[in-house]
Parts: C-alpha cells; sequence; structure tokens
C-alpha cells in the first residue's frame, strides 16, 4: 500500500505538470478530501440503521442459522475460523447484499465482518488469511443483476439493456471462483514464504 | 421479474430478521439502538483511509495520465478490437465506484447506448468491484497496517475480469454490429 499511494501522488504531480494540469491537480487534493468527508458522513445514518438491523438478527439467532448451512463451504473457505463463529453467518449475508446489489447494506455487513475476524486475528496490524479470502470475494465483486448499469442504459433509451445480464453473469462467477483460488493459494505460498 | 427482486431484496430481508426475532423474543428496539450505536464510530473511522485513496484518485484522474495510458495503449487495443473509450473506465473501476459511473455515463452517451464500447464497459462495470476502494475502507476500519496479499489478490482478480469480460463480449455483441 506504501508504494501504491506513493505512485499514486508522484505519478499524478508529474504527470499532471507534463500535462500542464498542475493547478488542477492541486484542486484535486481539496476536492477529494472534501469528498471523502461528504461519504464517511453520508454512511453514518446508513451504517447505524444496518448495524443495529444486524444485531437483532444476531441476537435471534438468524445469523448462526446461515452459518450452520453454508458450513460445509465455508469450512474450506475459511479454515482458520471455527464454523460456529458468527462472522461466517455475516460473510452469507455480506455475500447475499453483493449479489443483490445492496450496496447499502454490503457496506456496514462487510465492514462488521471484519472486526468479527480481527477478534480471531492474532497479530492485530496484520491481514489474517480469513480477512484476505473475504476480501477477494467482496473485491470480485459478484453480482447476480447489475441494477445500476442497467438503469443507466435504460436511461440512455438502449434497444434491449438486459442482454448484458448474462454476459455479466458468466464474467462475474468466472472471476469471483478465480479470486477464491487465487487468494487459497496466496495463502499457502505466503505461509511458506514466513516458515 | 429481476425488478420485482431488486424492489423487495431489502425490505424482505428486514421483514425476515424482524419477523424472526419477535418470534424469539427478542427486545429488537433496545437491540437495534445498541447496534446503531456502532454507526458513528465506524464511520469516523475510515475517515483517513477514505482520504487517502480518494485523493490520490482525484489526483490522478486530474492529472490526464489515464488519457496518456490509454493512448499508449491505442496499437493494442485495435489487434483486440477493445475500444480506446473503455480503458479508463477498466483502470477507474479498481479505484472509485461513483467516477466509474461518470465514466461510464459519458461512454453511454457518447456512443449510444447500443454501441459495442457501451456494451463491454457495462459488462466491466457491472462485474466487477473497486478493489482500492473496498481494501483500504475495510481494513482501515479495524486499523490493519499490513494487507499482505490482499492488494495482490484483488489486481489478479481485475485482470482475469477485464479479459474473461473482453472474450464474452466478442463473442456475445460483435457479430451482431459487425
Amino acid at each position: 500500500m506504501n508504494y501504491i499511494f506513493y505512485f499514486l501522488i508522484v505519478i499524478s504531480i508529474v504527470i499532471g505538470a507534463i500535462n500542464g494540469k498542475l493547478p488542477d491537480v492541486v484542486n484535486s487534493i481539496l476536492s477529494g478530501a472534501d469528498l471523502s468527508v461528504k461519504i464517511a458522513f453520508s454512511l453514518i445514518g446508513i451504517m447505524a440503521f444496518w448495524l443495529g438491523i444486524m444485531r437483532i438478527a444476531e441476537k435471534s439467532g438468524i445469523v448462526l442459522a446461515v452459518a450452520k448451512i453454508i458450513k460445509p463451504i465455508t469450512k474450506w473457505l475459511f479454515n482458520e475460523i471455527p464454523p460456529e463463529n458468527s462472522a461466517i453467518g455475516n460473510v452469507a449475508l455480506s455475500f447475499s447484499a453483493n449479489a443483490l446489489g445492496l450496496t447499502n447494506a454490503a457496506t456496514p455487513i462487510g465492514l462488521k465482518v471484519m472486526e468479527e475476524l480481527q477478534a480471531e486475528n492474532e497479530d492485530k496490524s496484520s491481514a489474517s488469511n480469513a480477512m484476505c479470502m473475504f476480501l477477494a470475494m467482496n473485491t470480485a465483486g459478484f453480482q447476480i443483476i447489475p441494477a445500476t448499469v442497467i438503469a443507466i442504459l435504460v436511461g440512455a433509451g438502449a434497444k434491449n439493456p438486459t442482454e448484458i445480464i448474462v454476459p455479466v453473469l458468466i464474467v462475474t462467477s468466472t472471476t469471483f471462483v478465480c479470486s477464491i483460488l487465487v487468494a487459497k493459494l496466496f495463502a499457502k505460498l505466503w505461509r511458506a514464504q514466513n516458515d | 421479474m429481476i425488478n420485482l427482486i431488486s424492489l423487495w431484496a431489502l425490505p424482505g430481508i428486514i421483514i425476515t430478521i424482524l419477523t424472526v426475532a419477535m418470534f424469539k423474543k427478542v427486545p429488537i428496539y433496545e437491540e437495534f439502538v445498541e447496534g446503531a450505536k456502532d454507526g458513528f464510530k465506524v464511520s469516523i473511522n475510515i475517515i483517513p483511509y477514505l482520504v487517502a485513496i480518494i485523493v490520490g484518485v482525484s489526483m490522478l484522474r486530474a492529472s490526464g495520465a489515464i488519457d496518456m495510458f490509454s493512448n499508449m495503449m491505442l496499437p493494442i487495443l485495435h489487434k483486440l478490437m477493445i475500444p480506446v473509450e473503455a480503458i479508463p473506465v477498466m483502470i477507474i473501476r479498481t479505484l472509485s465506484g461513483a467516477a466509474t459511473l461518470g465514466l461510464f455515463s459519458d461512454v453511454v452517451h457518447h456512443f449510444g447506448p447500443d454501441s459495442y464500447a457501451a456494451k463491454l464497459c457495462a459488462v466491466i462495470v457491472g462485474s466487477s468491484e473497486t478493489t482500492f476502494y473496498v481494501i483500504s475502507v475495510y481494513f482501515g476500519s479495524i486499523g490493519i497496517k499490513k494487507f499482505r496479499y490482499a492488494i495482490l489478490t484483488g489486481i489478479i482478480a481485475d485482470i482475469i475480469g477485464i479479459v474473461v469480460a473482453v472474450t464474452v463480449c466478442s463473442h456475445f455483441f460483435l457479430p451482431s454490429i459487425g
């Protein structure tokens, strides 16, 4: 992340200077910082709502029930987390929220999962294999219905906007499976490197 | 059908959770408030990480680096029949969700919603997630400093996604145009 951050900033300034867009680049620091705080603040309400609902789901045993159903898969995916942990049930809920394109619900649930995985983590400053797996599932962006994209196509008057559903489904499931396999592979490689 | 599912997904989840909780005699109001208390804390915790990633991305976009990169890729793109316009969408996709939708709308309006560029971009946007944003915010919220292989995994998945998207789209959409 240190290198990415460095390159992002330095490349922007150098190329901005070459293109004569240095004033734009400088202005974008202010507007970017401003936008970050706006996003965080706009998250507070919806975050509170979903964390509240999630707490009810947890207390009523729904999270555990879901965790039990998907146990065969999660035992392999998250072999370092006890299968009865509430994180596992929340992983399933987070995945469903993502798959259905419910971005507003997905982020709070995802952050809750991270918190629960952190409780099981030995080194609190370093990512666990379970976290990397969860993020791999998340960043692959599995989605059954790309609602936002279809909405934009419909808005622009596309003849057959739903024709992208099948290609999206093919691409998104391939990426999802690959992403999980890559994470599993790295989990082995990284450990070997440390030993 | 699709609209119906999207419409009922959220309300359905909420009703199910609340009803099951009532049956199990969970004090739902008290538990809701207890859980919601964390909303403020979590949102505030992620601000530093949001600032780092969003400022970085804003600067990169303002510098014109992405357009330069697209132009450099031009010869390869022609061979693979990838519209140049798709390149900024591919890059921004891993960095920022809002910016991606903006770019995607541009492509749709500029080339028409039935153009190959619009369809390819639609598939790319619809089938991927903002890797860097998700990783920095999720790790940020719990104070993880060493990301280990999370970023590498995300990037590899994104590259696989783009390759598959280009292949699938050329099969699905190109014959009908050319």
